[in-house]
């Protein structure tokens, strides 16, 4: 078995799901349903994604849900998406300095 | 303004935008580095896979199949499952996308469509952009593949607490993404609220244990959003 394959293998397949949606639906999609759907599924699917993971990635679990709480409140302030990322990464580095 | 200058600002938009993802990415990277030089990848290869495949969980996925050696179809299905969360993002720009985008930009936008891509994408208003998406490929997916290699090179440089603090930007880049519309759409903040808690609930239950995280986030996806759509339809004024 040769890592170049498996690796030639490992992209085609994600380049095939990733670029075939793109180039096959070329028309606005009538169907309400189906419509309110693909307008709902990034926030689920990013939602899904951030939590609990977020509270997993750190070394503390306090960190995580501090950085999570620290996250929202900016993001429902308004701050630049930026910032957000940095002022979390503050919150858990300092965090971390008191309980690690 | 002219087409061609219109295209230049919004290219180097898009290095702004991508310049943080692709600082997420050199952390997450690293430790796929890690994880890559314990079952023999070099650091060419690392740097390879991570430039044509650009998927953190698809190529942790990718990286057991290799350690086990297995059959190539298995790769196939792997990444599959793995990954098939891009092809429900890829349906949702199809609608977020100029119907006049040619076969082209398509190809070269879905090639670089991750998590991070897309929710940058999505959150910005109007059609996207495929030099945009270009400016953020360029300063993200490079970083990406370099960090990888660094991982194999270097292994465990970064100090823990370094790593660790990275290990979050990602996440609050999700955070600031959700959240802002959340305000304004009581729907979208109800949903997300209901996704935390039943992403949450899954990574708990014993039933769930044996499922991938790639499978985990397909499922509730498909699940929420498709009884959000049943239950609270979009208004029309809501389309664009």
């Amino acid at each position: 078995m040769n890592n170049y394959i498996y690796i030639f293998i490992m992209a085609l397949t994600t380049f095939i799901i990733r670029v075939l949606p793109l180039t096959l639906i070329r028309k606005k999609i009538e169907n309400r349903f189906l419509r309110s759907f693909l307008y709902y599924v990034p926030y689920v699917t990013l939602a899904v994604m951030t939590f609990p993971a977020i509270v997993e990635a750190t070394q503390a679990q306090i960190s995580g849900i501090a950085a999570l709480v620290f996250g929202i409140v900016l993001a429902w302030l308004g701050v630049s998406m930026y910032k957000v990322a940095f002022g979390c990464c503050a919150v858990v580095f300092i965090l971390e300095l008191f309980l690690i | 303004m002219s087409s061609k200058e219109n295209k230049m600002r919004l290219f180097a938009q898009g290095i702004r935008d991508g310049f943080p993802i692709g600082l997420g990415y050199l952390a997450v990277s690293f430790s796929l580095g890690i994880a890559a030089k314990q079952i023999g990848i070099t650091p060419f290869q690392g740097f390879l896979a991570s430039l044509t495949t650009v998927a953190s969980a698809g190529q942790y996925a990718g990286w057991t199949v290799i350690a086990a050696q297995a059959p190539y179809f298995e790769m196939v299905l792997t990444i599959l499952v793995a990954n098939a969360r891009y092809l429900l993002m890829s349906f949702a720009l199809s609608q977020r996308i100029s119907p006049k985008t040619s076969l082209l930009n398509r190809i070269g936008v879905g090639y670089g469509l991750t998590d991070e891509i897309f929710g940058v994408s999505i959150a910005r208003e109007g059609y996207l952009q495929p030099v945009h998406s270009y400016g953020m490929f360029l300063s993200s997916i490079p970083l990406w593949s370099i960090g990888t290699a660094l991982g194999i090179i270097m292994g465990n440089v970064l100090p823990f607490r370094v790593v660790s603090a990275l290990s979050v930007s990602l996440y609050a880049m999700f955070i600031a993404i959700i959240v802002p519309p959340a305000r304004k759409d009581k729907v979208i903040a109800v949903l997300v609220i209901i996704s935390f808690i039943a992403s949450y609930l899954v990574s708990r239950l014993p039933a769930f244990s044996q499922i991938s995280e790639g499978t985990k986030i397909i499922i509730l996806t498909v699940v929420i959003a498709g009884i959000a759509s049943a239950v609270k339809p979009i208004r029309e004024e809501e389309d664009e």
